[in-house]
């Protein structure tokens, strides 16, 4: 607590406050109104989300900054916060984002300015409440309730195919979710009357109801994630978001269902993890290598680095599947990682389009001659998704291989691929994109990158070095939790 | 005056009776073509009924009329929820029946006298008084449905809601006349005791119950007995169309719990697996159907079958927790439908009825504020949080789920997820489209505070759901702790 504030209450409320003020402003007259706002809201937002980690314990693997109140009493249903070492990185992650999406989408949006603010900062306090729930019904409250402003920022300022785009992704994630509801209440049921989550951990489930209960989690997480075969509502729903919508779904949402793995699926259902982890590092391993090979052949920007996003998360879902230290910690760091990376290369793909209006790699070439500042940023960005060393890519990708080669030489080998082919399309669209002669007059005309953009990059651009050259703030504050995790993982609930 | 005093439980309906009576003669002499005079005195009596139904109050459980009649906290509450649909509907429909010239003063008295069936639904305790209030109440809507004369659809959706609802009617009499020739009563204790303690002829029991099950099945529109639901809601004037589809399901939810909970609760084994099929195939059908249609009406009508479908679940767990969260559930259905047909009519004008779908495009570009309750509305009939709708569903399937069937429960989410393809389809069509007309729209303002407060009552007791819940659980639990 600072200054006595509930800081998580604060993360969660006061970015829907402030787009509830946006809202406020009204029609399109008051736009720069609605911006200055959103600014204020998303960096207010950002900066009570850094006490948490100051004043973090990192000795301990207990809730800290836990907040508890009765919220519906027939159900013992609590308003129930709380963040281990896991969950406060991803409350930090998505503050940090929120300021920059605003920033972005400062100019390009011109068209409901208020709407679209407000719905990002109104999801990003939804987003920290996913995080910070230690309750059940709360988790899924927020859960849900972040479908709603995702679903109206691609439908209303998302590209040609965007209705399309939108339904599929609220309906995909809303089938996994209501088996998740099933299989909440199922625990409430037999824990005699709980929706605490921290009950379930401790909670002996008999293995078929284990199975189940994991089968239905995993449909929740799995389209979030997205695992293979469920990631094809990714590149519909990022080829037609708008540069922010793309940047927060990629950075903050696929993180959500991962997330989701590590706090519900393996220690509530521990026997049944262990039992089905060969199938869950199968999908993993099929999205790293066969998702590569398809980024490879993608001829729209976009949707490369949606299909790399899918490849770089079965890298996460492998390394908690493995059941190593090297590995539950080398799949959170390429989460945080993938955040910042993913995120910059959509922010880099929207300064592109903004100014050409284009996506396909064929419309560009030789960018670098007009924009060689954006080039230098696009290609450090571009290096770090294909985990070069010294940047932040690299970190999580050896950490988790090195836990595959505990676990088994192949899993590591096929995991390793991933150094080549995510090299491959990565380069090899940065190479079309920027290299070679100016390919027509588009590009001829092309202006470097404003202030506002530089600024926006830079941040991104010295978290990504940083993080690469000296992860240790990023992993010693997790280290007893997933300490604590892979010991509870490790024994039998039956 | 002593025998003045134990009517005191059913005064309310007095006064309504009385009320209703005086407010068809005042009505011979207002002139005045909007019945403004009229109109104040019905929503007068609507407050003065809620008033004494809240003086009256008693705790417990109070019979009436040789045991014809009862007063608990259950009747209570859903007659006072009923005294708020009736007058939210009047509110909304005041000018969309105006400017069609139905705002009558026959409109507002079969309204309340719909309300005393309803009322007397809910606090029956015996069969012929369940049927009294039924007949009352389907009689007086079939009256409203056909209200506009001139309309052909509106005619031929009375024809249809009156022929098919006097068939339920017959079916339910026979029922109920087959139970009485098994337990040789008609009053729902006696009859429950005398089937705990054994009846000869159980074979006569189960067939009654089979058609008494059918009248109520007709009566709420679960399928297959539902094929009146879409054509009357479609045919009606949408102010007929929301007084048909929100307070008496209400009353109907009190009607099953009546008979089926405590009077035939010694069958619950036989009931329970007819619900089964009703509440499945309602769900299927309701939420598959209401995919494919264009007029909001009409899938607003399968939308409720569907809904039916969710509440019958609530009732076939067949415990307290269960029948708690159907009522929730009814409660809240009630809420989201009002707001819906409220919204409908808002946006209709003289000579123009805003009931496809494609009125709705484009309306976050004319009205962001009616859009956002719109979508709050849809959402929460879709069942996502933070709206209401998500906690009556979390009710049913969290008291489904604890009577063991899984599975259902399972179905039922596999078809909310149906289901929430065509609510979504009505926000893409209000957020994501452009709008097909550019007519000013103009609200009177008392329904548009009123549309504003209902939608926002839809996302305030979503965040704070847990006070609702509590009333419908405990007004259920006490009326059965003390009927048993």
């Amino acid at each position: 607590m600072i200054f006595g504030l509930p800081l998580l209450s604060v993360a969660i409320w006061l970015p829907i406050v402030f787009g509830i003020l946006v809202l406020a402003t009204g029609g399109d007259r008051n736009a720069p109104m609605a911006r200055g706002i959103a600014l204020a809201g998303s960096i207010l937002g950002f900066l009570v989300t850094i006490p948490l980690y100051t004043g973090f314990d990192k000795m301990t693997s207990a809730m800290q900054f836990v907040e508890m109140r009765d919220w519906i009493v027939r159900y013992s249903i609590h308003y129930h916060l709380g963040v281990d070492g896991i969950s406060v990185l991803f409350v930090l992650l998505n503050s940090f984002f929120t300021p920059l999406v605003v920033i972005a989408g400062w100019k390009v949006i011109e068209k409901r300015v208020a709407q679209y603010m407000a719905a990002f900062l109104i999801m990003s306090g939804l987003v920290n409440g996913v995080f910070a729930s230690l309750d059940a019904v709360l988790f899924y409250v927020f859960w849900e309730a972040m479908l709603i402003p995702m679903f109206i920022i691609i439908g209303v300022w998302g590209g040609p195919n965007r209705v399309y785009a939108a339904v599929k992704f609220f309906l995909y994630t809303l089938l996994g979710s209501l088996l998740m509801l099933v299989a909440l209440l199922y625990l409430y049921n037999q824990s005699g009357g709980s929706f605490e989550i921290l009950d379930y951990h401790q909670m002996a489930i008999p293995m078929t109801a284990q199975i189940l209960v994991f089968i239905a989690f995993f449909t929740a997480f799995s389209v979030k994630v997205p695992m293979f075969p469920v990631h094809t509502w990714l590149p519909d729903a990022h080829v037609e978001a708008p540069t922010g919508g793309s940047v927060i779904l990629a950075a903050i949402m696929l993180k959500v269902g991962a997330y989701g793995f590590i706090r519900f699926s393996m220690p509530i259902a521990p026997d049944a993890s262990h039992k089905l982890a060969g199938v869950m590092i199968a999908l993993s391993l099929i999205a790293v290598v066969y998702i590569g090979l398809v980024a490879l052949t993608q001829t729209d920007m976009k949707k490369l680095i949606a299909y790399s996003s899918v490849s770089h998360m079965g890298f996460v879902t492998l390394g908690f599947f493995i059941f190593n230290a090297y590995g539950v910690e080398g799949a959170l760091l390429q989460m945080i990682s993938h955040g910042f990376v993913s995120g910059a290369l959509f922010l880099c793909i929207g300064v592109l389009y903004d100014r050409v209006h284009s996506r396909k790699i064929a419309d560009y070439g030789g960018v670098a001659n007009t924009m060689p500042v954006f080039a230098a940023f696009f290609m450090l960005f571009a290096m770090s998704n294909s985990g070069l060393p010294g940047t932040s890519g690299f970190v999580g990708e050896f950490m988790v291989i090195m836990g595959a080669v505990k676990a088994n030489f192949w899993y590591a080998f096929l995991a390793a691929t991933t150094l080549v082919f995510g090299a491959a399309y990565t380069l090899w669209m940065y190479k079309r994109v920027i290299f070679g002669a100016v390919a027509n007059h588009h590009v001829a005309e092309l202006k470097d990158i404003t202030a506002r953009e530089k600024l926006v990059f830079a941040i991104l651009a010295l978290t990504v070095l940083g993080m690469g050259l000296y992860p240790l703030p990023f992993s010693e504050i997790m280290h007893a939790s997933v300490n604590d995790l892979l010991v509870h993982v490790a024994r039998s609930k039956l | 005056m002593n025998y003045l005093s134990t009517l005191l439980p059913a005064s309310t309906e007095i006064f309504l009776l009385a009320m209703v009576c005086a407010i068809l003669i005042v009505d011979l002499f207002v002139a005045d073509p909007g019945k403004t005079l009229t109109y104040l005195l019905v929503q007068l009596t609507l407050l003065g009924c809620a008033l004494i139904t809240v003086a009256t109050h008693q705790q417990g459980v109070v019979y009436l009329f040789h045991k014809m009649f009862v007063d608990d906290l259950m009747s209570d509450v859903l007659k006072l929820l009923s005294y708020l649909a009736i007058s939210v509907m009047l509110v909304y429909s005041r000018s969309y029946l105006m400017v069609r010239g139905l705002f009558t003063g026959e409109f507002m008295v079969l309204a309340l006298f719909a309300l005393l069936g309803m009322m007397v639904m809910i606090s029956a305790s015996h069969f012929l008084t369940l049927y009294l209030g039924l007949e009352l109440l389907s009689l007086s809507l079939y009256a409203m449905v056909a209200l506009q004369r001139d309309s052909a659809t509106a005619t031929e959706a009375a024809m249809k809601y009156f022929i098919l609802g006097a068939l339920a009617s017959g079916l339910l009499l026979y029922g109920m006349s087959m139970l009485y020739g098994a337990t040789g009563s008609l009053e729902v204790a006696a009859v429950s005791d005398a089937i705990t303690h054994g009846v000869q002829n159980k074979q006569l029991l189960v067939f009654g119950l089979v058609f008494i099950v059918s009248g109520l099945a007709f009566k709420l529109g679960a399928v297959p007995f539902h094929m009146w639901v879409p054509d009357v809601y479609h045919g009606a004037p949408t102010a007929m169309t929301m007084l048909v589809g929100t307070a008496p399901k209400l009353a109907a939810f009190a009607f099953v719990m009546r008979i089926l909970v405590e009077g035939l609760q010694p069958l619950m084994a036989h009931w329970s697996g007819m619900l089964v099929i009703l509440a499945v195939l309602s769900m299927a059908v309701g939420n598959i159907s209401a995919i494919a249609q264009t007029n909001l009406k009409r899938m607003l009508a399968y939308s409720t079958i569907a809904h039916m479908g969710f509440l019958l679940l609530g009732v076939l767990s067949g415990d307290v927790e269960g029948y708690g969260s159907a009522m929730f559930y009814a409660v809240v259905y009630v809420l989201m439908s009002l707001g819906g047909f409220g919204m409908i009519m808002l946006l209709s004008r003289e000579g123009f009825e805003a009931d496809t779908l494609n009125d709705f495009k484009g309306l976050n570009q004319r009205s962001p504020w009616l859009a956002f309750i719109m979508l709050l509305l849809m959402f929460s009939m879709a069942g996502v949080p933070p709206t209401v709708g998500f906690y009556a569903k979390f009710a049913v399937l969290s008291a489904v789920v604890n009577a063991g069937h899984i599975p259902l429960a399972v179905a039922a989410v596999l078809f909310s997820l149906i289901g929430a393809f065509y609510y979504l389809r009505i926000v893409k069509l209000m957020y994501f489209d452009t709008p097909e007309s550019h007519v000013p729209i103009s609200i009177q303002p008392d329904s548009g505070l009123l549309i504003s407060a209902n939608g926002l009552a839809v996302l305030a007791l979503g965040i704070m759901p847990g006070t609702l819940m509590s009333v419908c659980a405990v007004s259920v639990r006490q009326s059965l702790l003390l009927v048993h």
